[in-house]
């Protein structure tokens, strides 16, 4: 019994300790923020429903000359090098544009690229957005050419390709062997601070950060220079993923292993025990229902043990090891 | 046998000083080479262009792996004889952009015109000087000499001399 | 020159020539443990497990790491984690076994102060398992270096920036350690060096005397009584077993700690596949960046009683720099365990804490005041924080200042 409340001592102030230092602390110095917000809110909405024909005819007429739309052909009219010179970033492939960003997103980004972005700290009047605005168009042409983006490819994305249509422009993913489209030299005078390597972001940030960051990086960091992109929430959680398979591919493996590492243990553990027992046996004195009990008895509260209480702990141990498995 | 005592201890006792005098030798050699290498203690030069830092604006370059801050004062930011570096009408600080409790780099904020230590609230002005905080002394300044509108960092030129004596 | 016969057998031919039958019976089945003791007399042999865990995981990430700045980060965290079968478990053990190390030191500690097992003969013991706390300070300080990360970067810068604390020579001695004006790639290579080798290997020779230490005064008990060894290990191999007050190291001892050793295990892959983030901060997965520092650094949880004694200092006092304070506090903070048999003016008592009357809030209030120093090492020290975090500081060293009294007034009592 004395072993037992020693055990709650040590695991009482080893679990105060561990509270204390981890969940504790990380919420005093990351307070708690506001939920992604996949509706992007204060961008008025499209309330028109838009012309694919026309949309069609609009972006062969405005955006291809700096766009590239691979899956129809049009490739970059500068190459990368140069549209980084000119423009002082990569302008992004847009096949897959119409599904991955959010539309009612797409359309306030059409008509106030800095405001959509949430870049006004970076861009303005004094150093111009690479992204003119289209605010000339009217409500119906921003509608048609949001509609046409949305027919361009039917397929579904995989997660690399939002990835390298999202990020890809500014971002590198080294360890999938991904550069960044815009070479880093331009991305510091661009955006006054080089796009960091994504490839371990997932662990260093973790999924949950992630998600409420890149829906709206400002809300996470004060003055940072990455622009709000505009993903929808599926579209995102590809993106998540894809770090996730990057940064942390043999997540899949340490769990299933995990397992058979602590049941391994846990049975190790109950031979042990039942080991000890038979060993002690020989050097201790044990009460028993027998005749002899008050002689026992009497090394029972010298020695302080019992077949029945041994039993117990060997009990409780058992369930405590497989507690753990069954929780993970 | 007494004169043949004496001898040995004398020559054991030359022994212990031969033996100690080679240990203290070697471990000298070895505390050399802990040292920084000749490429690391000349690598310690860096000219940087500061003629076209904005009024109020602070930029950061790089110096014997540390980051250099260039600040350049507006007219409205407050005046430091000890400190400051001038170059004809323009008015600069230059220091090490370390802070001088625990090392951790601040940074600039414009509208409080101060250096701001994020690992433990140090606060320092527009002329590095601490104001705030666990920082025990103004912001370090490096070596410099003036070149026009470059500055050579690592030399120890005629204004940084001047800088130094004004502190003592 | 011993009298060689014809053997019978292999372990005959041994004993010849080695001894082994009596090396067994002295290390092992003749090597005598009180039985009064609980499971926390099992912690030296859960470290030995914890330290067999870190020296072979150690070396299986030896094979593919690269001590240089340009190539560490990715050695680790792309090769290592992801590449090499098996190297995420490995890398993971090493990493949660080097935090558990600490655990386990800690409730050893503790235990060593509480059963007074540090005096009457076993000052040697005590001073020894110091030394080795700290030889694991250092070993776990320069491991931390070597993945590269922002955390490895900042700690080091840090911390090696407090030697520009002493006096005339400081910043000297600071560039003299990293190799360099800031930490480097010549910092990370002496540092690898000290990992691998120098540091492994005086661990090694110091557990040996730690180990050699505890046959003379024998280990401890639970009620911290002397007894007759020889009477009672003459009882066991009489046949009377038990009635006898020892058992035998092996099996007897080691059955018990095989035990203790397994449901640790348990609990600890449990951690190292599904609860790591206390002992492999995110923040390293980061690559070190010498022109960012992040927005929150800090030590391993086990060295932020130590931080916060440093930094607990926050305010000049009497003319004194703070920071000067600090370190002055945070050297003595280092030492003071190390001379605790001698602070202890009560050096024939061995009673367990609970049987002395003010040693036993000495003893809860230092683990409280321990407790209260690593959280609050943890948070930003700002507002109410820094408070805390001061008269916690002056509480610690106001205790080992007092112990000196308790027990010399117990002595008294005691006398009496």
């Amino acid at each position: 019994m004395r072993e037992i409340k020693i055990l709650a001592i040590v695991v009482f102030f080893t679990a105060v300790t561990y509270w204390g230092v981890e969940p504790y602390a990380h919420s005093q110095m990351h307070p708690h923020v506001a939920p992604a917000d996949f509706s992007f809110k204060e961008i008025e909405p499209l309330h028109v429903n838009g012309n694919v024909d026309n949309g069609k005819a609009l972006v062969e007429a405005n955006c291809i000359t700096c766009h590239s739309i691979k899956k129809l052909g049009f490739e970059a009219p500068l190459s990368a090098e140069d549209s980084a010179a000119s423009y002082g970033v990569v302008p992004p492939d847009l096949s897959h544009a119409g599904v991955i960003y959010d539309k009612n997103y797409l359309a306030g980004f059409l008509k106030d690229p800095v405001g959509a972005t949430k870049l006004s700290h970076k861009f303005g009047d004094a150093k111009p957005y690479a992204m003119p605005s289209f605010s000339f168009l009217s409500e119906q042409e921003i509608a048609d050419i949001v509609a046409y983006f949305g027919t361009i490819v039917s397929t579904k994305v995989s997660n690399k390709v939002v990835f390298e249509e999202a990020c890809g422009r500014c971002h590198s993913m080294k360890y999938d062997a991904l550069k960044a489209q815009t070479p880093s030299s331009f991305m510091k005078s661009y955006l006054g601070a080089e796009a960091p390597d994504l490839s371990m972001m997932i662990r260093s940030k973790k999924a949950e950060y992630l998600n409420t960051f890149i829906n709206e990086p400002l809300k996470m960091v004060e003055g940072i220079a990455m622009p709000r992109v505009g993903l929808t929430e599926v579209s995102q959680n590809q993106v998540i993923s894809y770090m996730q398979s990057v940064g942390d591919r043999k997540k899949a493996e340490r769990e299933s292993l995990g397992l058979k590492l602590i049941g391994f243990m846990a049975i190790f553990t109950l031979i042990a025990y039942l080991w000890k027992v038979k060993i002690w046996k020989e050097v201790e004195y044990s009460a028993s229902f027998s005749p002899f009990l008050l002689l026992n008895s009497y090394y029972f509260f010298r020695q302080k043990n019992s077949l029945i209480l041994r039993l117990f702990c060997s009990f409780f141990y058992l369930k405590f090891s497989l507690k753990l498995q069954i929780n993970c | 046998m007494e004169t043949c005592q004496k001898r040995r201890d004398f020559i054991g006792m030359a022994l212990t000083g031969v033996t100690v005098v080679g240990g203290a030798c070697a471990l000298g050699a070895m505390k050399k080479s802990w040292d920084p290498l000749p490429s690391v203690q000349s690598a310690g030069f860096v000219t940087v262009d500061i003629s076209t830092i904005e009024e109020g604006e602070a930029r950061s370059f790089a110096w014997r792996g540390k980051p250099i801050f260039v600040l350049r004062k507006s007219t409205d930011t407050p005046k430091n004889e000890k400190r400051d570096v001038v170059i004809g009408e323009k008015v600069f600080t230059l220091v090490i952009g370390l802070c001088t409790h625990l090392g951790c780099i601040p940074s600039y904020d414009a509208k409080k015109k101060s250096f701001i230590c994020a690992c433990h609230g140090g606060v320092f002005d527009a002329s590095g000087v601490n104001t705030f905080g666990p920082p025990p002394r103004p912001l370090d300044i490096p070596p410099f000499k003036i070149a026009g509108e470059t500055l050579v960092l690592g030399e120890e030129g005629e204004e940084y001399k001047k800088l130094i004596a004004k502190k003592a | 020159m011993a009298e060689i016969r014809k053997s019978e057998g292999f372990i005959d031919w041994l004993d010849q020539r080695l001894a082994v039958k009596a090396f067994m019976r002295v290390m092992m089945t003749e090597y005598w443990i009180p039985k009064n003791i609980n499971f926390l007399w099992a912690m030296g042999v859960v470290l030995v497990v914890l330290f067999g865990v870190l020296l072979v995981t150690g070396l299986l990430l030896l094979m593919y790491y690269k001590p240089d700045i340009n190539l560490a980060f990715d050695s680790v965290n792309y090769t290592i984690m992801q590449e090499v079968e098996y190297g995420w478990l490995w890398r993971h053990m090493h990493g949660v076994a080097a935090s558990a190390t600490f655990l386990i030191i800690y409730i050893h500690l503790f235990t060593g102060i509480y059963y007074g097992s540090y005096k009457k003969g076993r000052e040697m013991i005590w001073i020894t398992g110091m030394v080795l706390f700290i030889a694991f300070s250092a070993e776990a300080f320069s491991g931390y270096m070597l993945p590269w990360g922002q955390m490895s970067y900042w700690a080091a810068q840090v911390i090696t920036n407090l030697f520009s604390g002493i006096p005339l020579i400081g910043d000297d001695v600071v560039i003299w350690i990293r190799g360099d004006y800031v930490v480097a790639d010549a910092t990370l290579t002496r540092f690898f060096m000290l990992h691998v080798v120098l540091l492994p290997l005086m661990i090694i020779v110091v557990i040996a005397v730690h180990f050699y230490s505890l046959r003379f005064p024998h280990v401890n008990n639970q009620d911290s009584v002397e007894f007759d060894f020889d009477a009672e290990s003459k009882k066991f191999l009489e046949g009377d077993k038990k009635a006898s007050k020892v058992v035998p190291f092996w099996p007897v001892f080691l059955s018990k700690d095989f035990f203790v050793v397994g449901f640790f295990m348990t609990i600890f892959f449990a951690l190292v596949c599904y609860q790591f983030d206390f002992a492999m901060d995110p923040i390293n997965f980061e690559p070190a960046n010498s022109m960012k520092t992040p927005a929150h650094i800090y030590p391993e949880w086990y060295f932020l009683w130590n931080y916060e004694v440093l930094r607990g200092f926050f305010f000049d006092i009497g003319g004194m720099a703070a920071m000067d304070i600090g370190l002055i506090a945070f050297v003595i903070a280092n030492i003071v365990f190390m001379i605790l048999p001698f602070l202890d003016r009560n050096p024939m008592n061995t009673a367990p804490a609970h049987k002395r009357p003010v040693f036993k809030y000495w003893f809860w209030l230092l683990v409280c005041d321990m407790i209260v120093l690593t959280v609050y090492g943890k948070l930003p020290p700002t507002g109410v924080n820094a408070w805390v975090g001061f008269v916690a500081a002056v509480i610690f060293l106001g205790l080992f200042i007092a112990l000196p009294f308790i027990t010399k007034h117990e002595a008294k009592g005691d006398a009496q």
